[in-house]
């Protein structure tokens, strides 16, 4: 029987000793791929129980973790939510990180490799680890700016530093807290997504950079650049300009905005045609100039390109091989172009820092969690949309735009301002989109500004001027401290 | 008497297993400390409740020590110290159910530490009498019969109406005076009693082979006919109660035993057959038994569904990693029933594998001790019941922990000393109570006059 008892006690502890090798697989061979598992949610919980970094603006911060005394130990808040909420996105428990949560995420949670020394100081000073932190291009008094003259109104309001492509507002409207996101309790998250996303004026959509529309006139300023670049025009070429022209090929009569003839005798110059966005002359300007040479100056300006924010934004595009009558409606922005607010700002930004268009970009320094810089962001140029010369022909005309033709309520005193409006056909029976793409100061301008209203933003009388310019006034006021 | 002249001789090695039992206690406390510390919870439990487990252990040594002096010294603080370490993850659950319950804005949940503490004393208490009563356990062989039909009866209880009640699909518990209790924890004692009393007066028979069936020995129906009818029975209520658990255990004990007494291996080759068609039966016959199988073989196809409670614990162990989170730093609370069947996954994610080797060396420890006494014990009945009482600890650590490291089939038994649950707590002190009186009397110096008289008197009996 003694033989038998030391076999079996032999066996049960093979059978512990079995546990242990099983458990070594699991806790250490299969322990990454087991970590890795979608639904395995100890990974957020684990990242939800690090102070994360903050996202900051030149001081203040516009997302930050709190203490908290349940088992996920921080609160994500966000002090002035929906101002930023198309730039910090949502940080959520439920639907996971959307904006600069997501896309900076490995620096926010700490897990950024360049974390990993300041995580051996923690974990040796039991300290508890810590996220790094983001610092913005966003102005605060730009972006308060555009929101307020959004005033709740659904539209888009994008604003560069031209020089350098740091994006300076990039304004959604209507916007949604994303404090009711971040909360720590899933029922409420859930709630309060299903009622956002329900939300026929598509609160989470994030205008400037995911939605394109028709641009209308203000894509006049790619045409016009085409134009100039094309050698054979200068600003006062003589262009025709009746009150309506024939599309050919078709039976379709394109008319003015106004019904009326662009000028004596029908006849206009690039300038005049610009400033009070004559559709008749730069639709015989496309056809002469041909798709391909607008597609290009287009691309250029950024049509066709993705760019990465760092959010990613939509690609803005004009029309593969359309025919004559196409091109025509193409050159004034109507037919299949398709810009986001974004695209349309870039525009402006690279006429006014003398044709060189430079990357959008959102994040201008990468912090420590101790705040100490890590990295700054090192502008760089997409690329030469059209000359010197020609950007500062261009740049006058603009001015001209705003100071004797369709777009004088973006004035700003003392300012030399320069525009163009759009008024984007729509759908039939939908109201028009109002556009608005300007510059300030014109010569070594400050800011580069697109803003956009769609449907008008519910106005009845839809009309560039009038809705978009004084938008883009204010956000540029605020830019220039004026 | 000579027993006062032979403690000059023999080391009792008491003193030992009082600091042995203070080093056990100490790692709860400790541990008891991390778990406060890493939540930043005071308000729950705290010092009483491990001044009173002190206290309890230190009596539990003085009986030792009044009633068995010459018991093993390391039985009794390994189980401590599992037991300890069951309360600090118990009570590191009741803070995370409180945490839970303030961000939900729902009622505070009672405390389960308490009940588990209350039922240590019980275990304790049990232990003690058990220590006490059975001063001989040799004495024990005169209830073999009364032993298998109170296992028998203790199994059956859950299915009784009015007192029977249904937890989670099993019908494994009684509800009593308010209090719910799993007869089948006791049930395994009585019926490891019952196989070693009719093993050992059987077993010369069992293994002479009588006939030949399929080029296989088989004893004669009389000598096997009341085991068989026993060990059905028990199988039979287990499977009408959906007891997976204890059904494996039970099969496991009884081959083990049957080996242990008959030295015939052909019974192992027989009990894995058996196990082998039996499982294949069962998992034609019983959806349940069919989702436990699937879900062993691929616990991911239903993640959210059947196979949550062994992903969840997987994630558990995988997060734990080499060495753990650290007290109160895991997510133990998310694998379902944390408290019970899968505390070992919570240990496993908070302690990582170092923790998990730690705890298993405790089984082993126990293990060996177990069977030092079943070999050192000078009397069969002795040598088949310790082995028997050992293999029902060693087995269902390996049942449970296997289940829910998924390395066999998950099938529901609670952890010996850790989990929560009272009948376990205290069955299995009931269990080490009889282990160390068995090792006691291992360990005694040479037998005296008046124990060969009673040795004659236990032999006599049936």
């Amino acid at each position: 029987m003694i033989r038998q008892i030391n076999r079996v006690t032999a066996a049960i502890v093979v059978l512990l000793l079995a546990l242990i090798i099983n458990l070594s697989y699991i806790q250490v061979f299969k322990a990454g791929d087991l970590r890795g598992q979608a639904g395995n949610q100890r990974v957020t919980l684990t990242e939800y129980s690090r102070e994360r970094g903050p996202i900051l603006l030149a001081s203040e911060a516009i997302a930050e973790s709190t203490p908290t005394s349940d088992a996920l130990k921080y609160l994500r808040e966000y002090p002035d939510g929906s101002t930023y909420a198309s730039i910090t996105g949502f940080y959520s428990l439920v639907y996971g990180a959307t904006g600069i949560e997501s896309e900076a995420n490995n620096i926010l949670a700490g897990n950024d490799s360049r974390f990993f020394v300041d995580r051996l100081q923690q974990l040796f000073a039991n300290r508890e680890p810590k996220g790094g932190a983001i610092r913005l291009t966003i102005d605060p008094d730009a972006q308060v700016a555009a929101m307020k003259a959004l005033n709740g109104r659904t539209g888009a309001v994008v604003a560069i530093d031209p020089t350098t492509g740091a994006i300076l507002a990039l304004a959604s409207s209507p916007s949604f807290d994303p404090n009711l996101l971040s909360s720590h309790d899933a029922g409420d998250i859930q709630a309060n997504y299903e009622e956002l996303n329900a939300d026929t004026n598509q609160p989470l959509l994030n205008r400037p950079i995911a939605m394109t529309l028709p641009p209308g006139s203000t894509f006049k300023l790619v045409t016009a650049a085409a134009a100039l670049e094309s050698g054979n025009y200068v600003a006062n070429t003589e262009l025709p300009g009746p009150k309506q022209i024939n599309l050919p090929g078709t039976d379709v009569q394109l008319g003015n905005w106004n019904d009326k003839s662009c000028g004596p005798g029908d006849v206009t110059t690039l300038q005049a045609a610009l400033e009070i966005s004559c559709n008749t002359a730069f639709a015989w300007l496309g056809m002469e100039l041909g798709a391909d040479a607008i597609s290009e100056q287009a691309q250029k300006f950024g049509f066709e390109s993705e760019f990465e924010v760092p959010m990613t934004a939509a690609i803005s595009r004009f029309p593969v091989d359309p025919n004559k009558p196409q091109t025509a409606m193409s050159a004034i922005g109507q037919f299949d172009v398709r810009a986001t607010a974004l695209q349309m700002a870039m525009v402006a930004a690279g006429i006014a820092n003398d044709g060189v268009v430079m990357n959008p970009y959102l994040i201008s320094q990468v912090l420590g969690p101790d705040l100490t810089v890590l990295q700054n962001t090192n502008p760089s140029a997409f690329g030469r949309a059209m000359s010197v010369e020609n950007s500062k022909i261009l740049r006058d005309m603009m001015v001209g735009v705003v100071q004797n033709g369709t777009a004088t309520k973006a004035a700003i005193s003392g300012v030399t301002v320069g525009g163009k409006t759009g008024t984007a056909e729509n759908a039939p029976g939908e109201p028009a989109h109002a556009w608005f793409v300007g510059l300030a100061p014109s010569d070594k301008s400050k800011v580069a500004v697109a803003v956009v209203l769609q449907n008008g933003g519910g106005a009845t009388e839809v009309s560039g001027n009038s809705l978009a310019a004084p938008i883009a006034a204010a956000v540029m006021r605020a830019v220039l401290k004026q | 008497m000579s027993e006062t002249l032979n403690r000059y001789r023999v080391s009792t090695r008491r003193s030992a297993e009082l600091a042995l039992l203070v080093g056990a206690w100490l790692i709860g406390v400790f541990a008891w400390i991390l778990v406060d510390s890493a939540t930043g919870e005071t308000s729950l439990g705290g010092w009483t409740s491990l001044l009173s487990a002190g206290v309890l252990l230190l009596i539990t040594h003085g009986a030792v020590r009044w009633q068995a002096p010459y018991a093993d010294p390391l039985l009794l603080p390994s189980v401590a110290a599992l037991n300890m370490l069951g309360l600090a993850m118990i009570h590191r659950l009741d803070i995370a159910a409180a945490q839970r319950a303030i961000s939900n804005g729902s009622p505070m949940p009672t405390p389960d530490v308490y009940l588990q503490l209350t039922w240590m004393l019980v275990g304790l208490v049990a232990f003690i009498l058990v220590l006490s009563f059975v001063g001989d356990h040799r004495r024990l062989q005169r209830f073999t019969f009364t032993a298998g039909f109170a296992g028998i009866a203790l199994l059956f209880l859950p299915l009784l109406p009015f007192i029977g009640s249904e937890v989670n699909g099993a019908r494994l518990w009684i509800n009593f005076l308010g209090f719910t209790f799993q007869p089948g924890e006791l049930a395994k004692v009585a019926l490891t009693i019952f196989f070693a009393g009719f093993l050992v007066t059987r077993r010369h028979s069992l293994a002479l082979v009588h006939k030949k069936i399929l080029g296989v020995g088989v004893p004669r129906a009389k000598d096997v006919g009341p085991l068989l009818l026993v060990w059905f029975a028990a199988l039979l209520v287990l499977i009408l109660e959906r007891d997976l658990g204890t059904s494996l255990l039970l099969f496991g004990l009884f081959i083990v035993m049957l080996y242990v007494a008959t030295g015939r291996r052909s019974w192992v080759l027989i009990g894995g057959s058996l196990l082998t068609v039996g499982g294949g039966l069962a998992y034609q016959a019983f959806g349940h038994v069919r989702v436990r199988f699937d879900v062993w073989l691929d616990p991911f196809a239903d993640a959210n569904g059947s196979g949550f409670q062994i992903v969840q614990s997987l994630y558990g162990f995988a997060n734990g990693g080499i060495f753990g989170t650290g007290w109160g730093q895991g997510y133990p609370q998310l694998v379902p029933f944390a408290k019970t069947d899968f505390i070992t996954s919570a240990l496993g994610e908070e302690l990582g594998l170092m923790g998990m080797i730690a705890i298993l060396l405790l089984f082993a420890i126990v293990v060996e001790r177990g069977a030092r006494a079943a070999v050192a014990t000078r009397d069969p009945f002795g040598n088949l019941l310790a082995i028997g009482l050992t293999t029902v600890i060693g087995l269902q650590t390996f049942i449970v922990i296997g289940g829910v490291t998924r390395l066999v089939p998950l099938t529901g038994l609670t952890t010996p000393f850790l989990s929560y649950g009272g009948s376990s707590l205290v069955a299995n002190y009931i269990i080490i109570a009889l282990l160390i009186r068995i090792s006691n009397a291992a360990r005694a110096p040479e037998v005296t006059d008046a124990e060969l008289v009673l040795r004659q008197d236990g032999e006599g009996n049936d």
